[in-house]
């Protein structure tokens, strides 16, 4: 990739924009570049979504000087947020935000996986839509390849059209060597040791739904992505199954009445 | 400590309301005085007679210490007055202090390992099934859970090994509590059974309901005469999962191919099939083999255990459960060598 070591930023002080990414609650964002902001052509389309449109960049750009009331400074505030949000959308999948989303990445700026399979596998950013004040961001696990809710409520409540819905795929378009082993670990519900019928049974279906991609991608000579993948299935094991009781309630005896 | 109505808060209260031990249900004294429920835990507790007894969780006053005696009666004289927690306090400081911090973490870690099996009785069940009511065991942190309550759970029935987890019902899968405060919390407490036998035990909360609707009677449970497979309602199986709760990478707009490198690989993990009779293996077994004994297919023992069989030529027919050691493994394996 690009170096990035030197870059322009230090030559300016960032006021604004230090202050929004330092502030509690918006961990997920990295900080736009002043020379991707100054360039209209990154902007277009924007000036209809925000209300108060150059004042609100005005203020992102640390050139803000008009003097107004608390109430228009706060309307011109939430406006600036917004402005960034969406422009922060658009700067990640550029080639320098991805490398600064992929430093964020590394740190687990955004978390890690709550899945228990997934051993704390570092998460990513994505909104379920790219327009703006329909969904909140969610986040992104590369390993299953799911989606999960921020565990704090300030980040609960970020727009995930400030993310969008493509960044999370192509960060690792751009840098296929980040793509994690995926792996067929898995829970399966017991009691006293014995596979749960219903569950056990809907495990093998999935098993062999996986065993076809495998099969198919095989053929097409794609990488399956699981790591030693030499075929062999690995999660049969015992034939004793519970089962509940169809239809009616059971106490199934906590003494583990099985005879 | 002492609650407001000045009855002395027993050791057990106390240890459920610290920060951190939410998910605990309050074992009876009934279970713990019952010593067939404590069978095998005297070798797995250091100073279990202590931890058990002397002031702790079951708060039972030693019979050999005249002077501590006397103090209990003023102290029952206290408590009346509604200063609780003396009596507890002043047998402590009689120990040496080094001594009862070790019959404090032996009294937790009992308390923890009669928990794992008071929750899989009745009355520990039940009230479990109180607290899930209630949604104090959090909701599934995957979005297209949507929610859905969780149950505490253990990978491990042995302390010390893993922390506790939480088993989401509506996509059959175990995540990390998201408080820290959590991540302290043994895992062989909760144990690795009850989460699924909650669910063989409560089959007809209706998995599918939310939000408010949990909270009406009427809907949060299953009525009447839904279709079954496998032993559970078929819309209880894992409702989460399957079309429309799977996600679909996108860039701009268009899916990205599985032929790609970074095209998706795990949706099996979330897929349930759209006709979930699919998943009713006695029945397709028979229809494939139609000749095939009675005996190939699922058999159901005492209302509950299914001995499975694959076809003939299966090599993994005989194959035996090797992953527990629990005392269950071998019955089962005994009872199916008779069949
Ligand atoms: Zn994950």
């Amino acid at each position: 990739m690009e170096d990035f070591a030197s870059e322009s930023d230090s030559d300016y002080t960032s006021y604004w924009r230090d202050w929004f990414i330092s502030s509690r609650g918006n961990e997920y964002f990295c900080e736009i570049d002043e020379d991707y902001l100054t360039d209209r052509f990154n902007l277009t389309g924007l000036n209809t979504e925000v209300q108060y449109y150059q004042y609100a960049l005005d203020l992102v750009t640390d050139v803000f000087d008009l003097d107004c009331d608390d109430e228009m400074r706060e309307t011109i505030e939430k406006s600036a947020r917004h402005l960034y949000g969406l422009v922060h959308a658009r700067y990640i999948v550029t080639t320098r935000g991805l490398a600064k989303m992929l430093d964020k990445y590394k740190k687990a700026d955004f978390g890690k996986c709550p899945r228990v399979m997934c051993h704390s596998h570092p998460l990513l950013p994505m909104g379920l839509s790219d327009i703006p004040n329909l969904k909140p961001v969610k986040l992104y696990c590369a390993r299953c390849e799911d989606i999960y809710n921020p565990k704090s409520s300030r980040h609960a409540a970020i727009d995930g059209a400030y993310f969008g819905t493509s960044f999370h795929n192509i960060i690792f378009q751009v840098y296929p060597a980040l793509i994690p082993a995926k792996s067929t670990e898995r829970y399966v519900p017991r009691v006293y040791g014995f596979k749960v019928h219903a569950a056990a049974a809907l495990v093998r279906w999935q098993s062999a739904k996986r065993d076809d991609m495998r099969r198919r991608l095989r053929k097409l000579d794609v990488d399956t992505g699981f790591r030693g993948d030499d075929g062999v299935e690995d999660d049969e094991e015992g034939d004793v199954e519970f089962e509940g009781v169809d239809g009616g309630r059971m106490i199934a005896g906590a003494d583990g009445n099985i005879r | 400590m002492s609650s407001s109505s000045g009855v002395p808060e027993s050791w057990i209260s106390s240890f459920c309301s610290l920060i951190g031990h939410e998910y605990f249900a309050e074992v009876s004294e009934e279970f713990i005085e019952d010593d067939f429920n404590l069978t095998g835990l005297q070798t797995q507790v250091a100073m279990y007679k202590e931890a058990l007894e002397v002031g702790m969780i079951l708060d039972v006053e030693p019979e050999d210490d005249e002077e501590e005696e006397e103090e209990e009666e003023e102290d029952e004289d206290q408590s009346a007055l509604g200063d609780a927690l003396t009596a507890r306090e002043r047998r402590h400081h009689s120990r040496m202090a080094s001594d009862l911090s070790v019959i404090e973490s032996s009294a937790e870690m009992l308390y923890g390992l009669i928990h794992q099996r008071f929750i899989c009785s009745r009355a520990g069940i039940q009230q479990m099934s109180e607290k899930y009511e209630l949604g104090h065991f959090g909701a599934c942190p995957r979005t297209n859970c949507e929610q859905a309550r969780t149950l505490p759970v253990g990978l491990s029935d042995i302390p010390g090994e893993d922390t506790v987890k939480l088993f989401c019902p509506s996509c059959l899968d175990v995540y990390v509590p998201p408080n820290s405060r959590f991540q302290t919390v043994d895992g062989a407490f909760f144990g690795r059974t009850f989460g699924a036998l909650f669910l063989l035990t409560f089959p007809d909360y209706d998995l599918t309901r939310r939000g408010s609707e949990v909270l009406s009677g009427t809907l949060s449970r299953i009525s009447g005469n839904e279709p079954t497979l496998n032993g559970f309602f078929e819309k209880n199986i894992a409702p989460n999962l399957g079309t429309g709760h799977i996600y679909e990478p996108k860039i701009y707009g268009f899916r990205v191919s599985e032929r790609a490198r970074s095209g998706p690989r795990m949706q099996w993990l979330r897929e349930r099939p759209s006709n979930i009779r699919d998943l009713d293996e006695a029945r397709l077994y028979a229809e494939q083999n139609p000749d095939s004994e009675e005996d190939d297919e699922s058999m159901n023992v005492n209302g509950r255990v299914v001995v499975r069989r694959r076809g003939p030529g299966s090599a993994r027919l005989r194959q035996r459960q090797t992953q527990n050691g629990s005392p269950m493994a071998l019955s089962a394996n005994g009872a199916e060598s008779e069949l």
